[in-house]
């Protein structure tokens, strides 16, 4: 039997609620399809499966808050798949625990450690029961399993209550704490490195353009999509790169590019071009349109937060030269992209007016050097240079 | 089921030694006034008469002579058993039986074993103060190479020293004068105990007790006290107390999920010590209350009769804990 756990969709994640299945027991799963929608700070996520099989049972009810990690439902797997244990939506996020992500400068948390019983704790576990709801009646307050029975019995009796599911918004604030505890996490734990190279965009610009002028508005390329395509490639050359930091460097398989989606609210979102190293340059640029409306109505999918492998930083037009980025853990680096603009630059000892556009690379020291790091920029440069190939 | 008999504690232990020196010739008893006296507690009256001075031999006042003599005619090939009159005075003999006795198997590379049993009279409750009312079972608990059992109940009191003599290394039997005169029921046809393992003397699943030595008739007490109270104490004698039967401990605990550990020896670094860190180590998931212990009170004993029953636990004190820990 499968079992469909709560995915982390971020670093900064710790729980979410479960708003609605969208799928019954008994119904048949394919691979990508959406199971549920799941509540979080960075608003209503569409989970999706990663495996095939028949809804066996839901554990988790509607409007039930839930730690990650917690088992949602059972998923009986198609003949020749039983070997399959563990259906884990969440690669690389969840590999370091959230606990730690709340820097001590935060608004304190009123959160204090619950006394329970090791056999309470684990009873509870067992029939899911919110512990952090329950008083206890033991030594010092602490639950005991008396307390977890009661509760367990209590919580059969309630059974399906309505519960208004609405989908909430997350509040500015809430995705202000968000971005706030991860990249306080990134500070305190990853040593930076920085590199930055000044590209000639001149080839990049001229090809875009051919590119465009014959497509529709809804179709034309942005240099975004030219980035992450690029970016992707030159990992797939430079793959220590494309990894996670878990004691250790770990390699990805797949290459995922996660890209900054500033909110108008304030506040950003990272959603993620899956396996951009096998799209085409249009393909990605599809998938940009498909993402940031969504990304902005806070209804992206449970893949697109969580499953980045490597993310980058456009500044776009006219903005600032230069971005360093802060590696979103436990990724192990960051790509900025700064504005184009126009300058002196010499290219075959012949000085001349060029559209150049500074490229920098946060990369954590801890799993790479700044040799892997500069191998990284040529490579992305050669890429961005060099559209036609792409 | 056999017939049940009555008998006293006394009774059961001279049973038992009589036993062994009729079944076997190379058992022989040693120690002071256990011939011409009859035995300080008794325990061996008639036996010289019966078994003759070559078998039931009185020694000089001199616990590491007559010790280190008992472990020398046990690597001789006897089966001595030493009496040390009380448990105070073997801290004379302390040197025979942890350099010698415990430690001979492993200095002689497994060449020679020390089969010999020493029994000592022990415990506390005849006002008999501070220099001799020692609990030492921790001491010798403590020692490797040495087997330290506790006689808590009449049946083991009928039927430990035959299956003690019967191991090839050195057995420490720790019996208690306080409970000679006790009268309780054991089979017609009891003889050898298993000494490997703690028993159950009373089944149950809200606690468990678990103890030693005098404890176990305290717990099983308490335990019938709190039964009127609709609480349903295990009681577990540990009965050997080295090597610790761990598995009959977490078994135990897995169906009470709680345990209040008694013993009339002082608190600190003590049996209920290493059985509490046992629980913890690898019992910790089962437990639903912390591990709690009731224990001699840390002071030299008091001479003084009500001090010296406040000093120890008493059946009262258990139930009290118990109702305490439970909240009922």
């Amino acid at each position: 039997m499968i079992r469909f756990k709560m995915p982390s969709l971020g670093a900064d994640m710790k729980d979410g609620t479960l708003a609605e299945w969208r799928k019954q027991p008994g119904d048949f799963l394919q691979r990508g399809d959406i199971i549920a929608d799941v509540d979080t700070q960075k608003g209503l996520i569409e989970i999706e499966v990663f495996s095939e099989g028949t809804l066996e049972k839901l554990l988790v009810q509607e409007g039930e808050k839930v730690p990650v990690g917690t088992v949602l439902a059972l998923i009986r797997p198609v003949k020749g798949h039983e070997k399959e244990e563990e259906e884990l939506p969440v690669t690389s996020v969840d590999l370091h625990p959230i606990e730690e992500a709340k820097p001590s400068e935060l608004p304190k948390s009123t959160k204090e450690r619950i006394k329970i019983s090791p056999l309470a704790r684990k009873i509870a576990e067992e029939n899911h029961v919110d512990i952090t709801q329950l008083k206890g009646t033991g030594p010092e307050g602490a639950i005991v399993k008396a307390d977890i029975e009661k509760a367990v019995s209590k919580k059969g009796k309630e059974e399906a209550e309505p519960i208004d599911l609405k989908p909430v918004p997350p509040s500015v604030e809430s995705i202000r704490m968000a971005v706030a505890a991860a990249m306080s996490r990134s500070n305190r734990e990853i040593p930076h490195y920085y590199l930055e190279k000044r590209v000639d965009m001149s080839n990049t610009l001229e090809w875009l353009r051919e590119a465009n002028k014959n497509r529709p508005v809804q179709k034309r390329l942005l240099p975004l999509a030219v980035y992450i395509k690029a970016v992707a490639k030159a990992l797939d050359e430079v793959p220590d790169l494309n990894a996670v930091w878990d004691n250790g460097l770990v390699r990805k398989n797949e290459i995922n590019i996660g890209f900054v989606v500033s909110l108008r609210s304030g506040g950003i979102v990272v959603p993620s071009i899956l396996q951009a190293d096998s799209k085409t340059v249009d393909e990605i640029m599809d998938a940009i349109n498909d993402i940031i409306p969504r990304a902005r109505a806070f209804r992206l999918r449970s893949s697109e937060l969580s499953e980045s492998t490597f993310t980058i930083s456009s500044i776009g037009e006219g903005g600032a030269d230069k971005v360093y980025g802060i590696i979103y853990p436990p990724q192990v680096g960051i790509a900025g992209f700064g504005g184009i603009s126009e300058q002196a630059f010499a290219v075959n000892g012949m000085l001349g007016i060029h559209p150049v556009m500074d490229i920098t690379l946060a990369g954590d020291h801890r799993a790479t050097d700044g040799l892997i790091g500069s191998r990284f920029l040529g490579a992305l440069t050669k890429y961005l240079q060099n559209p036609e190939n792409l | 089921m056999s017939k049940m008999i009555k008998i006293t504690y006394r009774e059961a232990l001279k049973q038992a030694l009589r036993e062994a020196l009729q079944t076997d010739e190379k058992v022989f008893l040693m120690g002071e006034d256990v011939g011409r006296y009859g035995g300080a507690f008794a325990v061996s009256k008639g036996f010289l008469e019966e078994f003759g001075p070559d078998r039931i031999m009185d020694v000089p006042l001199s616990e590491s002579g007559f010790t280190g003599a008992g472990i020398g005619a046990a690597l001789g090939g006897m089966k001595p058993i030493v009496e040390v009159m009380t448990v105070n005075f073997s801290l004379l003999a302390m040197d025979q039986i942890i350099n010698n006795a415990s430690t001979l198997l492993h200095m002689s590379g497994g060449q020679v074993n020390v089969s010999v049993v020493i029994r000592m009279g022990c415990g506390i409750g005849s006002q008999l103060a501070a220099q001799h009312s020692h609990s030492w079972e921790p001491f010798y608990a403590h020692v490797p190479g040495l087997i330290v059992l506790s006689v808590g109940v009449h049946e083991d009191a009928r039927g430990m020293v035959l299956t003690a003599l019967k191991s090839p290394d050195p057995v420490i039997l720790f019996e208690y004068t306080s409970m000679l005169n006790m009268e309780g029921e054991i089979p017609e046809n009891s003889g050898e105990v298993d000494i490997s393992k703690a028993k159950v003397r009373r089944s149950g699943n809200d606690i468990s007790l678990i103890t030693y030595g005098t404890g176990v008739y305290k717990c099983l007490e308490a335990a019938a006290l709190l039964a009127e109270d609709g609480i349903d104490a295990e009681v577990l004698d540990l009965r050997v107390l080295r090597p610790m039967d761990e598995e009959s401990i977490l078994e135990s605990i897995s169906k009470t999920h709680r345990a209040l550990v008694v013993e009339d020896a002082w608190r600190s670094v003590s049996i209920s010590s290493e059985v509490s860190a046992r629980i913890m180590e690898k019992g910790f998931f089962e437990l639903d209350l912390p591990v709690e212990r009731l224990c001699g009170v840390e002071v030299p004993m008091p001479y003084p009769k009500h001090l010296e029953t406040a000093a120890l636990p008493q059946p009262m004190d258990i139930a009290d804990k118990v109702k305490k820990m439970l909240r009922s």
